[in-house]
């Protein structure tokens, strides 16, 4: 009898106990329980990547740790590569930049390629969608010439224009293109006869229609060809920086291979990686600030 | 013949489709007064909305012609404005945003901003959503998005409203209230409107006259049936008037009686 009454008086004493806590917070410190409550939330979402992070860097450590392993392990990365990794904006002679330089100047062929191959592949992924004779006309082709690798363009490109830096824009332009361009073909198709006919019924003119009504209904597919496109055209330009020389992260890579830096390349590998991984999230943000509402009715 | 302010006159519409021809509507005439609330009921698949859609210019009759005022319709245009089954609001345009274009459009030249904003507004007060003007669609109930796209059309200024089944897709409740604001709208403003239903009391308490359709392929217009009840309506007192029950019992018959929808005509 009396073991079951102290058993039962610790499971009824947290009650209360919580709901005074519970009561106290919101009414004195509304901003501070946020803030813990933003606190708590960032942990959680992070710990396991914290997690997962160390131990890969862990095991990383243990499998390279050998001296005559090929591979740099973290600890000597950080030793060997410290320079470039606290220097990222150091600026000297030629190709010898900070990694910034390096990304920098990769990043503004990719803006310059694929903001043309975005304005480019709208417009002819409008015109495939819109018409079926330009669709029986031109789908067959770019079918095929999506395919073709991104470097396969290169030797062409550097045909005709007879220099690196337009010859890798190019690479970039006709990687991202094709993914733009389908894309925006089947959003274009996918809109609603029920929009064009309350565009018939109000008459819009072809510019009003253009951009009241396709734009936005085709939007979601649009920012769908947009961010695999980016994502191409980052892949595409590292490689294409490897053969055409200069300044720019791909050449970097190349560079220090010749060199026999395998920690430099490890360190711009991460930098690679982290600048995709940013492209991609732009672009998606755009994507999702654009096309809000779209999505369903 | 008294000329009528919109009349249909020996409308044939015929679909090919790989060799396969299907006749739709066959000989449709029908005449309209200005201001008359006309209901074209039938059964499913007999080409009301067909005929719905060749009075909007949305598609082309075969044969045949629709005059409104006087003029030959053969295009999509805002003075015969549509209300569309499933409200048709773009969703990525605002409840203001959605009337503001088709008012942005029709007004362009004659009415300044601040009157465009105005009539915007009072379309929407019409229809009481002013209240949502900022809100999406995806926002509002779907009676709601329903009462805008009336009130886009409203916006126009058409001189014949057409209404593709407008309440099909709605709750009871919620369709016997826009019932009444449609109702209201037409007593206030005097519209001409062209009704789709399959809602034998919709068709009874909203109408002038019942335009009852046969049993498709080659739908004709079977019977035109008047209804002579006193505007304004109230459906609760009219639940058991006479004249009402007989409408309705007209209306019932033609259907199941002598149009009996046929599942496997052929």
């Amino acid at each position: 009898m009396s073991v079951t009454n102290l058993k039962l008086k610790p499971q009824a004493a947290p009650q209360p106990s919580a709901q005074v806590i519970a009561l106290g917070h919101p009414a004195g410190l509304r901003t501070d329980s946020r803030l813990a409550r933003l606190a708590a939330q960032t942990v959680t979402n992070l710990l396991p990547l914290i997690v997962t992070l160390t131990l890969i860097i862990l095991a990383w450590q243990l499998v390279c740790s050998s001296p005559d392993s090929s591979l740099p392990a973290p600890s000597r990365v950080l030793e060997e590569s410290w320079e470039l990794i606290v220097h990222p904006f150091y600026t000297g002679q030629g190709v010898d930049q900070g990694l910034f330089w390096h990304v920098f100047a990769s990043l503004q062929r990719v803006a310059l390629g694929y903001a043309m191959a975005a304005a480019v592949g709208v417009a002819l992924g409008t015109l495939v969608g819109q018409s079926a004779l330009a669709m029986r006309g031109l789908d067959p082709i770019f079918q095929v010439l999506r395919t073709v690798p991104p470097l396969a363009w290169l030797p062409l490109s550097l045909a005709a224009f007879q220099d690196g830096n337009p010859s890798a824009i190019f690479v970039i332009f006709i990687t991202a293109i094709w993914p733009i361009i389908i894309n925006t073909a089947v959003g274009i198709r996918n809109i609603p006869q029920d929009y064009r006919n309350v565009a018939k019924v109000l008459r819009l003119n072809g510019f009003e229609y253009f951009h009241k009504i396709m734009l936005p209904a085709a939007a979601p597919y649009i920012f769908t060809g947009l961010r695999i496109g980016i994502g191409l055209s980052w892949l595409a330009i590292v490689a294409a920086e490897m053969l055409i020389g200069g300044v720019g992260i791909g050449f970097f890579i190349w560079d220090a291979w010749n060199s026999s830096l395998i920690s430099d390349i490890i360190v711009a590998l991460i930098y690679v990686g982290i600048v995709g991984f940013l492209l991609d999230r732009i672009i998606a943000l755009i994507g999702r600030a654009v096309t809000r509402g779209t999505a369903n009715a | 013949m008294p000329k009528s302010y919109l009349s249909l006159e020996l409308i044939d519409k015929t679909f090919e489709r790989g060799g396969r021809r299907t006749e739709v509507l066959k000989q449709v005439s029908l005449s309209v007064d200005k201001g008359e609330f006309i209901s074209i009921i039938g059964h499913s698949g007999c080409g009301k909305s067909t005929l719905l859609n060749i009075v909007g210019g949305l598609t082309q009759a075969t044969t045949g012609v629709v005059l409104l005022d006087g003029k030959v319709v053969d295009e999509p245009g805002p003075d015969r404005a549509v209300v569309f089954q499933n409200h048709s609001l773009l969703p990525w345009l605002t409840v203001y945003e959605n009337v503001r274009l088709a008012v942005d459009k029709v007004f362009s030249k004659t009415r300044s901003k601040k009157e465009r904003h105005e009539w915007t507004m009072c379309n929407l007060e019409l229809v009481q959503m002013a209240h949502a003007a900022d809100k999406r669609p995806s926002e509002v109930s779907g009676g709601m998005k329903q009462r805008v796209g009336i009130a886009r059309a409203l916006a126009m200024e058409p001189k014949v409203l057409l209404l593709d089944e407008p309440f099909g897709a709605l709750d009871a409740l919620t369709r016997a209230h826009l019932q009444d604001q449609v109702m209201q709208i037409h007593a206030t403003l005097g519209n001409t409107v062209l009704m789709i239903t399959h809602d034998v009391d919709e068709a009874v308490l909203l109408s002038d006259r019942i335009v009852m359709m046969t049993n498709g392929p080659s739908a004709r217009v079977g019977e035109i049936l008047d209804v002579p009840l006193a505007r304004p309506r109230r459906r609760i007192e009219l639940a058991s008037d006479r004249t009402y029950l007989k409408c309705r019992e007209a209306v019932l018959k033609f259907l199941y009686e002598r149009h009996r929808f046929v599942e496997a005509a052929e």
